[in-house]
């Protein structure tokens, strides 16, 4: 039976008012503004963003202000805000193959049409701490030699190639020589789990819209448990690309399509270990990471997942964490998780009372373990 | 629908279907503030009635398995949209990401005059060409940062030779 508990008002008012003033700090330091997170803790934003399943920069900006930076309760604050909005419409499909790219990689070919763009990354810096940022303040000045050498080079690049490259897909070139499984179009509707709720086994639209809204640090985990062997399919990280694609509606309204804006998405294709297919025919295999901003370890960790929950698809045996669709899928979600675990901390005054007495009761009958060493404090329950 | 009328009334249409498209994307994807810096002057709010105030509310991104395959829903955008109607009876409307209702009932109210033979080209050249000419150099500094950092690997040949 639960039994409710009241009072403490005067108690959560004064904890909610020094949270504010927490959050706030040292009033002699300056605030953050909303801005100067968007700006500069983008990836933060990149991450409430996914996983809060709203883009809207200044938005997972403020949640992220609001959270005093606890990015799993900055999730919340979005997906709380989303249940206020209504949904007017619904995209055609963003096309990543027309990407303005500004980073994209391949660790299966060396040269590519387009070529490898490093674009912004952390990847091959030293991880020393820089004790320039520590004496910083106030208006930052971009490094002098990155702006040089951007003149430089676009001053010579820009004569070479006036039109910004598009990029072909590098897995296309796979595809062509029928080397790996194809992704085709089979034109279905796909699932939509903010809708329903997916019931095992679902759709692998609805597993990936899942793995999008999923922890990344769950994901991640998982996504190394195959590398290391607990459902291991042999990856390469085929393509890596970030950048800016358009976002079209057709209002029903109008009848014709029309760009809303553009939205920044990193995209990570997984080249997995090759299978025999229903037809005997033996291809590489693969696995799709999909996220808003630059997600880089989210979308490698999502293409790993990805390719894990398709074992059924190619005849292999579940017996890892990560080849199990339901329970990847219903607890990746850190919002339904960190709710359930928090839940802990509300009052089960009543529910422990009644485990109490239960166990006094049988160690009474069974008198050998009848031996009490100090009575259990009651106080205060 | 709280306003029946909105298919395209028979006024006469002073433009192409293409046209339209391009400068309502246009007019979308640009700054809310360069657009009204560079309208401000060429406007008279008075001049429309509101149809459908500008409001916020999502849009579901969709997005294709490996880029090109079957679709799933990638997750959710905001966007406000906005419906005008100018004194010459054109209706502007208007669709675009985030949440700034300033920018919404300006590219409204631009897209009905837009649709006007009287003063749709001088916004034509005034606004919409200079949005897309920003949108360009904006596109243009990316490219030539992100080209500084193109790389060729080199693969060293292992063992004796």
């Amino acid at each position: 039976m639960y039994v409710a508990v009241k009072g403490g008002e005067q108690a959560i008012t004064n904890a909610h008012q020094l949270l504010a003033k927490r959050r706030r700090g040292d009033t002699s330091v300056a605030a953050l503004s909303v801005k100067q997170i968007s700006e500069q803790l983008s990836l933060a934003v990149d991450r409430v963003m996914t996983e809060g399943s709203i883009y809207d920069r200044e938005l997972a900006a403020l949640a992220i202000k609001q959270s005093a930076g606890d990015l799993v309760e900055a999730i919340f604050l979005l997906r709380a805000y989303r249940t206020t909005l209504s949904r007017f419409y619904t995209s055609e499909p963003i096309n990543t193959t027309q990407m303005q790219v500004e980073r994209r990689i391949s660790a299966t070919f060396k040269d590519l049409p387009g070529g490898q763009v490093l674009g912004s990354t952390f990847d091959y810096t030293h991880r020393l701490l820089d004790f320039k940022l520590l004496a910083e303040d106030g208006i930052a000045t971009p490094s002098a030699s990155v702006a040089a050498t951007t003149e430089q080079t676009s001053a010579s690049e820009q004569a070479s190639e006036p039109e910004p490259e598009k990029m072909t897909r590098v897995l296309k070139m796979l595809e062509r020589e029928g080397l790996l499984v194809e992704e085709t179009d089979d034109d279905s509707t796909p699932a939509d789990v903010t809708q329903d709720p997916p019931t095992y086994p679902c759709d692998r639209s609805a597993r990936l819209q899942s793995l999008v809204r999923g922890d990344e640090g769950f994901l991640l985990a998982l996504g190394y448990s195959t590398q290391r062997g607990y459902g291991r399919n042999h990856p390469f990280a085929g393509e890596i690309r970030t950048g800016e694609v358009d976002v079209a509606i057709t209002p029903d309204e109008l009848g014709f399509s029309i760009d809303i804006g553009t939205i920044q998405v990193t995209e990570c294709e997984m080249i997995n270990g090759f299978s025999k297919l229903e037809d005997n025919d033996v291809k590489f295999t693969r696995g799709y990471g999909l996220a808003f901003g630059q997600s880089e370890r989210k979308t490698l960790s999502m293409g790993l997942v990805d390719r894990a929950l398709q074992a059924e698809r190619y005849d292999e045996e579940r017996i890892s964490p990560a080849q199990q669709e339901e329970f990847v899928l219903s607890h990746c979600d850190n919002v339904e998780a960190s709710g359930f675990v928090s839940h802990l901390k509300l009052p089960h005054y009543v529910d422990f009372q009644a485990e109490l007495e239960l166990l006094r009761r049988l160690r009474k009958e069974n008198p050998t373990s009848a031996k009490p060493v100090t009575p259990v404090q009651e106080k205060g329950e | 629908m709280e306003h029946t009328p909105l298919k395209e009334r028979s006024n006469t249409v002073n433009y192409q279907l293409n046209d339209r498209q391009r400068w309502m994307s246009v007019m979308a994807k640009s700054s809310g503030e360069l657009l009204h810096n560079l309208s401000d002057s060429l406007i008279d709010t008075a001049q429309f009635e509101t149809i459908r105030a500008p409001e916020v509310g999502l849009t579901q991104v969709r997005a294709r398995m490996g880029g090109t395959g079957s679709q799933f829903n990638l997750g959710d955008m905001t966007i406000t949209r906005c419906v005008v109607r100018s004194i010459a009876g054109h209706y502007g409307y208007s669709y675009i990401a985030g949440r700034n209702k300033a920018h919404a009932l300006r590219a409204a109210e631009l897209d009905a005059l837009l649709q006007s033979s009287n003063n749709g080209s001088t916004i034509r050249q005034q606004v919409i060409e200079l949005l897309e000419e920003q949108l360009m150099r904006e596109q243009q500094q990316k490219t030539a940062e992100t080209s500084t950092t193109k790389v060729n690997f080199f693969t060293l040949v292992r063992g004796e030779d």
